[in-house]
């Protein structure tokens, strides 16, 4: 199972920029950006990352996560276009390849809520 | 009372995988090596195609091999018996190689070699067509298999991994004409995502294309990125 690998990886991130803050807090909430054209299923992360951060310092956070469509852009038709992920990704009107992708290889950490007693 | 703060990362998720491989290439450049980082489903050749090229360029290349692929160690052992160190990496149950792993195994590679005497670093990765894609591990170049047995659809369910590939192999030529398998589809759909890839139909059994192959190793080259940096050597070396 990948997310738990993703997961890992989510992880260490946050704890990274945790242990570099003067004060460490209790992390309320993580917001994650997940783009359609990644590998990552958003419902396998959510369970993966309850698992994962039992008994850690992430113990009371939430994983808020924010899907992305898969967009690109066709240079030749000078517009963008949404690909059928997993059926055709080529531009519909020229059949030129999937070039320019303007969304959907996100996966990314937003934002941190964090409480102070 | 019970304030909430908010703090903007706008970090990416595999920003830790990411430090690690630049650091693994950092390594690569300083020595002079290449580092390509072979991908496919399980079965579809990684082991026997890293076989049939250490045979063919072990006399013109100096060649070592990162194996995160292993059934068995036998596989590291096929490959010693072509005369070049082999590291194999435990990726535990893990479905793809990380830097972190993979560092593991270039320092092991620096204390038990003199790196600047090699010019290539084979990483077979964990037999998976979804994730290995999304992990660099300080590559140079990423190469896909696809074997004519798995149809030629999957570039269209498993796009990310041929989206990112510099060069696909279609292995198991030999098998084709009994497979009726289309070729140019496989192509076609490929190019859909990645027009620039380089495309070569391989038998390991008959030797088709390897010479092409071959010619493509050669093309490849290390970049130059600065040396890396002793803080972050000491953060990946000490997991
Ligand atoms: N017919 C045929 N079989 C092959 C070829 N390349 C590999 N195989 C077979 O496919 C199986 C898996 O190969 P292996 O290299 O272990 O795949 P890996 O899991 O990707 O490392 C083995 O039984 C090989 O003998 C080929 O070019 N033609
Ligand atoms: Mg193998
Ligand atoms: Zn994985
Ligand atoms: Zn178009
Ligand atoms: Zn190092």
């Amino acid at each position: 199972m990948h997310e738990t690998d993703m997961t890992k990886a989510l992880i260490l991130t946050v704890r990274d920029w945790w242990e570099s803050q003067p004060e460490k807090r209790a992390i309320a909430k993580v917001h994650l950006t997940v783009g359609k054209f990644t590998c990552v299923e958003p419902a396998s992360l959510q369970f993966a990352f309850e698992v994962q951060t039992r008994n850690t310092f992430l113990q009371a956070a939430t994983l808020e996560i924010e899907e992305i469509p898969l967009v690109a852009f066709c240079h030749r038709c000078q517009q963008e276009y949404l690909p059928d992920i997993g059926i055709r990704y080529a531009c519909p009107t020229c059949q030129s390849p999937m070039e320019d992708i303007r969304s959907g290889r996100e996966l990314k950490i937003g934002r941190i809520e964090y409480g102070v007693e | 009372m019970h304030q909430t703060f908010d703090a903007a990362l706008e970090i990416n998720l595999l920003h830790a995988n990411q430090e690690g491989a630049d650091h693994n290439r950092a390594h690569f450049d300083e020595w002079g090596i290449t580092c390509l980082n072979i991908m496919s489903s399980p079965g579809a050749g990684k082991t026997v195609l890293i076989e049939r090229t250490l045979a063919a360029l072990r006399d013109r290349l100096r060649i070592a091999v990162i194996e995160g692929d292993m059934t068995t160690e036998l596989d590291a052992d096929r490959l010693r018996q072509y005369g070049v160190p082999v590291f194999a990496i435990n990726t535990g149950r893990s479905c793809h190689l990380d830097s972190r792993m993979v560092a593991g195994g270039i320092h092991r590679f620096s204390e038990e070699q003199d790196p600047t005497q090699f010019d290539l670093v084979i990483v077979e990765n964990v037999g998976n067509l979804v994730c290995p894609a999304e992990f660099e591990v300080g590559e140079h170049a990423k190469v896909a298999l696809l074997s004519v047995t798995e149809g030629e659809d999957k570039p269209l369910k498993y796009p990310v991994m041929f989206q990112e590939a510099d060069c696909l192999l279609v292995t198991k030529m030999d098998l084709a004409p009994y497979l009726k398998i289309d070729l140019e589809r496989i192509e076609a759909n490929v190019r859909q995502m990645n027009p620039h890839c380089t495309i070569l139909p391989i038998s390991a059994q008959t030797g088709e294309g390897l010479e092409a192959w071959f010619d493509w190793v050669g093309t490849q080259r290390p970049g130059r990125s600065p040396a890396p940096a002793t803080e972050a050597h000491s953060s990946v070396s000490a997991s």
